[in-house]
């Protein structure tokens, strides 16, 4: 019996998937699971886990939080960078914040649990934190002293145009002192929580502000990465937390920088990717030599 | 070094490396496309199959094997999805949504791997390698199929036979996309990407807090996710997660794998069409297009306009310090220059300038080098509408490379031009007039660039996201799966429509009134009409997201 062209055109179709389904979706997959049992894969395959006294305590490759269970920093460790996955360094819920940037206005509800810091806010309050932690200038551009987006909305009479009305630091409520006494001859006021001042016409204004171009916290302490598991940081943050980490630990701070310059890898062949320091096979590394007593 | 030199020798060596396997990895590809015999593996697929490999198919039939192919993958795939919870290596995750079923069925099927979905809290390991990392390979031999029947509508004369899909099919994935796949696998394990079955690892962290070290079959799928410019990734994050991309060499070899067979195919056009210096222009328009993309993706990266990457001192958002900033600009510009989709850094963060710049490497129609065959057929139908242009400005019958430009064939280029603008233009509208664009992350103008990339990158089968658009809804999979569908079988039915209106003509000799189109001129005019239509057609919707927030 002869089926109908189309009918035959669609069970070739059928014949053909199941068959590449075997080839492609079973076969190579598992031959490649094979491949990579053989001893010298094994290890990557498997994910590089890392073992202190035969217990695994991570993945070479993939980032964690040394932090405790409040978390806040263990100012023994090395601190790696801020995160998106989950609750920070969460294989199971990897990703970035994908907040853009001109992200700079915080949702500031009445209940703190609703609101939502913007991007620039969260640099901020991470660059004031790390500079406290470990006792370097963690001032910014765009960043009040206390530690959020320096932003005003501006209103003018006319909307875009004409003499200005009224000024607020959208990202600043009570009880905080407003980063600028007054805008054009007219007074800061506070942000007040549920109000949005950019949907009631106040033109966007951050604020540069006095500090440094070159702030003492580096970028990548400020920054979330894409996977949200960055084993690494860079060779400039790792330098400003030597002084912490020596301290905590009793050790001398150039031995414990000389370690940081084992665990520092350079742009492979010169020019491939960029400098960065693996956080976990650093702090086991100090853990190992100068161990906290 | 500084961080530019390094990113500039880091795009240089990518191009020399691409320039030196052009010609032996083309004329490969010819071999495998253009060759009589079939070897034996082949002949028991095609016993299995029930096709005759000697018949040779018109373009009507070509078409219908190649949409009765995709149609019956959707269905299967949706199958898959929906009832993983009940086979094996499910990892315990349930059924898949119904309308992200749908999304991701299509995502795949149409290479373009927009993934609404993260797949390490989503998908078990099964449906990852026998259901998503199936068509990894297929969609990708479909596209260069395609575009092989259009060189063969250039090359044949007076006939209707263009080849036979199923012969197509079998030969790319077998001879090309599988052993590349297999030996970039390798390479990947070594660097340290992950291949196992194991359900996670959880460990006890240095501080006492847990985590779990993922597992999965990831290395052999991330080689074909790269090779075939498909881009799904086998986690959220993507090429961005260290067990996917683990070092900076792993990145660099990740770039090279899914820019190679987009560069390499138009060597197969020169070759077949006798005329190795037209497949030369050909690629001459793509790398022109490639280069100025980059470079103008990297320096607008590097420059960190904008309040935050001020406030920080560098576009570090959401990217990896092992990469740096030029690497992530460089991959992110040719992820999206060909349709690939994947991702190691996270676009909605970027730049104003430098996010606009994926996308309009995107709104290009993904020419530069493009999708494996999606970018070389995009890029002759170009060509075409430059002759046309061309012919009309001197007043003489346009032909390419021996055949005439007539009527029909300017139609059926412009309806090809003329599908993703409007699935983009219209899906954008339609999002705002829904009240849809409500799930957005960001705030005015960028929250129009999350809308306006999502459906760029659906319609032209992409797959990467300005991710903060929050699309597990039933109207956003619904929509940007139908943008998928038609981004993709709308243009491949115009272009196998016009390879068998190119194929019956006899070829005409060319006279001291036709135009070269192997010289710097032609390409000069190639790459200006791109250009141009791009513009014309973007610049207002680009001035209301992208623009209006870097300017």
């Amino acid at each position: 019996m002869r089926l109908p062209s189309w009918l035959a055109q669609h069970l070739a179709a059928l014949r053909a998937l199941l068959v590449f389904t075997a080839l492609f979706g079973l076969a190579y997959p598992l031959a490649m699971v094979a491949v990579g049992r053989v001893p010298g894969l094994a290890d990557n395959t498997g994910g590089s886990l890392v073992a202190v006294d035969g217990r695994a305590v991570g993945s070479a490759l993939i980032g964690q939080s040394f932090t405790d269970a409040d978390g806040n920093p263990v100012p023994r460790y090395f601190q790696s960078r801020p995160a998106a996955a989950g609750d920070g360094y969460d294989p199971t819920s990897t990703g970035a914040s994908n907040l853009g940037p001109e992200s700079v206005v915080d949702t500031i509800a009445a209940d703190p649990a609703e609101s939502t810091p913007s991007l620039l806010t969260r640099v901020c309050a991470r660059s004031r934190a790390v500079g406290r932690l470990d006792g370097v200038d963690g001032r910014r551009p765009y960043c009040t002293t206390d530690g959020v987006g320096a932003v005003l909305a501006v209103f003018r009479r006319d909307g875009l145009t004409g003499p200005v009305t009224r000024v607020v630091s959208v990202n600043q409520v009570a009880p905080a002192t407003p980063f600028l006494h007054s805008y054009q001859g007219v007074p800061v006021e506070l942000a007040r929580p549920g109000e949005d001042y950019v949907s009631a016409g106040g033109l966007v204004v951050p604020v540069r502000g006095d500090a440094p171009a070159e702030p003492a916290v580096p970028a990548d302490a400020v920054t979330a990465s894409g996977s949200g598991l960055d084993p690494h940081i860079s060779p400039a943050y790792a330098q400003i937390q030597v002084a912490r980490v020596a301290r905590e630990r009793g050790a001398d701070p150039a031995a414990v920088r000389r370690l940081v310059r084992e665990h520092t890898t350079g742009r492979l062949l010169g020019f491939l990717g960029s400098p960065a320091v693996n956080v976990l096979e650093l702090n086991l590394a100090l853990d190992q030599r100068f161990p906290v007593r | 070094m500084s961080v530019s030199t390094a990113g500039v020798l880091f795009v240089l060596s990518l191009a020399v490396a691409l320039v030196a396997v052009h010609r032996p990895f083309g004329d490969y590809l010819h071999r495998v496309v253009s060759g009589e015999r079939h070897s034996r593996v082949e002949r028991a697929v095609y016993r299995l199959v029930g096709v005759d490999p000697t018949a040779e198919q018109s373009w009507g039939v070509y078409a219908r094997s190649l949409l009765a192919f995709s149609a019956v993958s959707v269905l299967f795939l949706y199958a898959f999805l929906r009832l993983q919870n009940h086979l094996w290596l499910s990892l315990g995750f349930g059924p898949v949504v119904a309308h992200g079923a749908w999304n991701t069925a299509v995502s795949f099927v149409t290479n373009t791997n927009w993934q609404w979905y993260s797949g390490e809290s989503t998908m078990g390991h099964l449906v990852q390698m026998a259901g998503l990392a199936v068509q990894n390979f297929v969609s990708a031999a479909a596209g260069i199929a395609v575009a092989v029947v259009l060189v063969r509508g250039f090359a044949r004369r007076r006939t209707g036979d263009l080849g036979n899909f199923w012969v197509d099919l079998t030969r790319i994935t077998l001879r090309v996309l599988l052993p590349f796949a297999v030996l970039a696998a390798i390479v990947l394990m070594i660097g340290g990407a992950v291949q196992n079955l194991s359900a996670g690892t959880h460990v006890s962290t240095l501080t006492g807090g847990g985590q779990t070290i993922t597992g999965g079959p990831v290395a052999s799928q991330e080689a074909i996710k790269d090779l075939g410019t498909n881009g799904g990734g086998f986690y959220n994050a993507n090429s961005a997660h260290p067990f996917e991309n683990p070092t900076s060499w792993t990145n660099w070899l990740e770039i090279f794998l899914l820019l190679v067979i987009p560069f390499s195919l138009p060597r197969v056009f020169g070759r077949m069409v006798g005329q190795v210096r037209q497949g030369y222009a050909v690629v001459a328009v793509m790398m022109v297009l490639a280069v100025a993309s980059i470079t103008l993706t990297n320096a607008f990266e590097l420059a960190g306009n904008g309040t935050v990457p001020h406030a920080v001192g560098a576009a570090l958002e959401g990217k990896e310090v092992r990469f740096g900033v030029p690497d992530s600009a460089t991959f992110a510009a040719a992820t999206t220059l060909t349709s690939t989709g994947s991702v190691n850094s996270f676009h909605d963060s970027y730049t104003p300038l430098g996010g606009m710049m994926l996308m309009v490497n995107m709104m290009l129609g993904e020419v530069a080098p493009g999708g494996v065959g999606a970018g070389l057929y995009g890029m002759l139908v170009l060509a075409v509408i430059t002759v046309f242009v061309a012919g009309l400005m001197v007043g003489r019958t346009p032909e390419y490379v021996g055949k005439k430009i007539g009527s029909r064939e300017v139609k059926l280029a412009s309806l090809f031009f003329l599908v993703t603008p409007a699935l983009v233009l219209v899906g954008t509208a339609a999002a705002f007039a829904t009240g849809n664009n409500a799930t957005v992350l960001n705030v005015s103008p960028h929250a129009l660039s999350e809308v306006l990339y999502a459906f760029t990158s659906a319609s032209n089968n992409n797959g990467s996201a300005f991710a903060g658009l929050a699309v597990d809804t039933p109207w956003w999979n619904t929509a940007l799966g139908i943008c998928m569908v038609l981004g993709r079988f709308l243009p491949i039915v115009f272009v196998l429509a016009l390879a068998g209106s190119l194929a019956r003509q006899q070829p005409t000799p060319a006279s001291e009134g036709t135009l070269p189109t192997h010289g710097p001129l032609f390409v000069g005019m190639v790459v200006g009409v791109t250009v141009v239509l791009v513009a014309l057609t973007f610049l207002p919707a680009l001035a209301l997201g992208p623009l209006a927030e870097g300017l």
